[in-house]
Parts: C-alpha cells; sequence; structure tokens
C-alpha cells in the first residue's frame, strides 16, 4: 500500500513536468517565461516563487475543499489565490530587494495565472491534501524547470554568464536580452519538445 | 502642457512599452484568439474599453480608500476583486440591456476576468502614482497598443496557415518565432519619447 502510494505521487510530480508541463505542453502562463528570463537568477526564483504559490494554494483549497459552496468556489479561490500571492510579494520585497526591482510586477501578476486556477479546480477541490500537493509540487516544478532553461540559454547567449558569473568570453548576442530573443527561445524550445515528441511516438509505433 | 503630457503616455504605452511585445503581458490570450481577424478585432474593442473602466474604478478605490487607510499592501486582492466583478456585472448588464452586443462581444468578456493584462494596469497605474487622468491615458494606451498587436498578428496568422512549416515547428512554436520578429520592430520605437 505504502509502495503504491509513493509510486501515485511519483507519478503526479512527472505529470506536472512532462506530459503537462505549463509551459511547453499546456501554453499558459506565458507571461513570465519571457519577461523575467533575461537572467538566470531572475528566472530561478520566478520559478519558485510560482511553485511556492502553486503548492500552497492547492494545500488550502484541499483542506476546504467540503468547505466551499460549489457556486461561490470560483471567487474563494481567487481570494485563496490572491492571499498567498499577497504573502509571496512581500517576501520577495523583503529578502530579493535587487531582483524584486526588476520583476516586482510579474511576481504580482502570478494571481492571475490561469495554471494555478485551473489546477485549484481541476484537482485540489477533487482530492485529499497529499496528492494535491504533490500535484502541486508537480506543475510547480514544471515551471521552475521551463523557467530554468530558457533563462540558462538567454543569459548564456545574451551576456555571456550564468547567474552574473561570466562564463564565455566573446562578445554576446545582444539580440537574446532583447524581449526578441525571449520569444525565440520559447519558441524554438516548444518546436524541439515537440519534435522529441514526435521522435517518440514514431519509435513506440514501429516498434 | 497638461495635454501633451497625457499624448505623450498615450504614445510610450502604445508604441514603446506595448503590453505584448516589451513587457510581456497577456500572452496567452494574445496566442489565443489572434487565430482569426474577426475575434483579434472583437477581442481588442472589448480589452480596451474593459481596461479603461476598470483603470478609472480602480484609481477610485486605491486614492480615495486605500491609501487614506492606509492598506495597500492588499492591491492585489482588492484590484482583482474590482476587475472580477466589474466584467461579471457588465456582463449580465450587457445581456439584459444590449443583447445584440452581448452576443458578440459576451464570449470575450467571460475571458478577461482574471487576465493579466487587465490587473497590470491598475497595479503599474497605482506603481507609478499617476493622477486620474494619467491613469485613463496610460490605460487607453495600453488597450491601442494591444489592438494593434492582436491585428498584427491576427492577419499574420491567417497568411500563415498556408506557409509550409516544419512539422515541429506548426501552431504555437512559429507564432513565437512570428512575434519575436515583430517584436524586433517595435524595439524600433524605443527611445522616441523619453519620459
Amino acid at each position: 500500500m505504502k509502495q503504491s502510494n509513493t509510486n501515485r505521487y511519483l507519478d503526479l510530480i512527472k505529470n506536472g513536468i512532462f506530459a503537462e508541463n505549463t509551459i511547453f505542453k499546456l501554453a499558459l502562463s506565458l507571461c513570465p517565461s519571457i519577461a523575467v528570463t533575461n537572467h538566470l537568477r531572475n528566472g530561478v526564483l520566478m520559478g519558485i516563487a510560482v511553485l511556492f504559490v502553486q503548492v500552497m494554494v492547492n494545500t488550502t483549497v484541499s483542506l476546504l475543499r467540503n468547505f466551499i459552496h460549489p457556486r461561490i468556489r470560483l471567487p474563494v479561490f481567487m481570494l485563496i489565490i490572491s492571499g498567498w500571492v499577497t504573502v509571496t510579494d512581500m517576501t520577495m520585497a523583503a529578502f530579493f530587494r535587487e531582483a524584486y526591482k526588476q520583476m516586482g510586477l510579474y511576481i504580482q501578476l502570478i494571481v492571475a495565472f490561469a495554471s494555478i486556477l485551473a489546477r485549484a479546480e481541476m484537482f485540489a477541490s477533487k482530492n485529499k491534501v497529499a496528492p494535491s500537493m504533490f500535484d502541486g509540487i508537480g506543475m510547480g516544478l514544471g515551471f521552475l524547470f521551463a523557467l530554468t532553461i530558457i533563462s540558462f540559454f538567454r543569459e548564456l547567449l545574451g551576456k555571456g554568464s550564468l547567474w552574473g558569473y561570466p562564463i564565455i568570453d566573446v562578445k554576446p548576442l545582444l539580440i537574446m536580452i532583447l524581449p526578441t530573443g525571449g520569444f525565440f527561445t520559447v519558441g524554438i524550445l516548444m518546436g524541439f519538445f515537440n519534435w522529441i515528441n514526435m521522435q517518440y511516438a514514431k519509435k513506440h509505433r514501429s516498434s | 502642457m497638461e495635454f501633451t503630457r497625457l499624448f505623450e503616455l498615450v504614445i510610450a504605452a502604445s508604441l514603446i512599452n506595448n503590453f505584448v511585445f516589451t513587457r510581456f503581458l497577456g500572452l496567452c490570450i494574445f496566442f489565443g484568439v489572434s487565430k482569426k481577424m474577426e475575434t483579434a478585432v472583437g477581442m481588442s474593442i472589448t480589452f480596451t474599453a474593459v481596461m479603461m473602466i476598470s483603470a478609472a474604478l480602480s484609481w477610485l478605490v486605491f486614492t480615495k480608500v486605500m491609501i487614506p487607510l492606509d492598506i495597500t499592501f492588499l492591491k492585489i486582492i482588492i484590484f482583482i476583486g474590482i476587475v472580477a466583478g466589474f466584467v461579471q456585472a457588465s456582463d449580465t448588464i450587457m445581456r439584459k440591456v444590449t443583447p445584440a452586443l452581448f452576443y458578440k462581444l459576451g464570449i470575450y468578456l467571460a475571458l478577461i476576468s482574471t487576465n493579466c493584462i487587465i490587473l497590470a494596469v491598475p497595479l503599474i497605474n497605482a506603481g507609478e502614482k499617476y493622477s486620474f487622468l494619467e491613469s485613463l491615458a496610460f490605460a487607453l494606451g495600453s488597450g491601442l497598443g494591444f489592438s494593434l498587436a492582436l491585428v498584427i498578428m491576427a492577419s499574420i496568422r491567417e497568411k500563415l496557415e498556408l506557409a509550409d512549416v516544419p512539422e515541429p515547428f506548426k501552431g504555437l512554436p512559429i507564432a513565437f518565432i512570428v512575434t519575436g520578429l515583430i517584436a524586433l520592430a517595435f524595439a524600433g520605437f524605443s527611445g522616441l519619447i523619453t519620459l
């Protein structure tokens, strides 16, 4: 019994990272994926903020699922989400001053993420606390993973550095730091993941 | 003098700091509804109207209620309440008063209620401490900029349907790359006005 439970949680986490990756598969919550990813540190911090909000919202909704009247569930979910986003916002403002100056607006806008509301509505309001929490962890990790990849490439190619430390000593491609570079990176990565999926499907069919 | 300042704000918000191409907001909606020209136009009209009204409402609440009571830290919760409530109300009113208009624009209204671009306008207004008229100008500029982006993108995507795109890039990935190219063009506007 214990074993099957652990497996189920692992599946939930895997699902969030690969099968239903917020950015590459569902194409939701795209705004910060481009806005904050010109610096690896910002990308990772944003990912962690979203992970935290997603887990806390899923847990709270799941805890309260028997007390929320179905009719007013969406406003209640919004209230829960904005509460946790306010907490995150104030924490970030207090502890990461420099990063917050660049991405404060986007932290506040986590509240309008379709993915968080969707998970609360589709998963957490129907499941027990532990699965909801792991679902939140999976979705959040998927988002963190996507943001890390995007910002890794953008900072490496655009500034020649990682996390602020210089890595390669050539003239960087300025375009990767500009908005254009963000759109290109996301588009190319999406295409790349589609391609992998297609190869995988082809192999499955032939074998 | 006042008028030039407002005009500058409109231009700056619509072209230089275009919501889609330089601030990256409303991307979900941007990629979602830009497949057809007709929906793009409907969406941009609704967006601009909702943006201006919600900017006005939240400016009133922010300066007249929240600042005196010293509860500005609650701005996220309150603004989203205002926007969602207003959208819900206009949905109901439009359904009763102008069914024809509702039939055309109603579906877009439902999509708007918790959209980041609508919420961003009051948040930026509050952050920059704009006056009432400045808030309105900023909202108008943002709405126009978003409409411009939607219309450009919709017309390109209608053509793109016919293009021969590599298989893995079909759909969203190529849309992203096209957006990147438009963003490059919009980068040319930077420095047009220094505020």
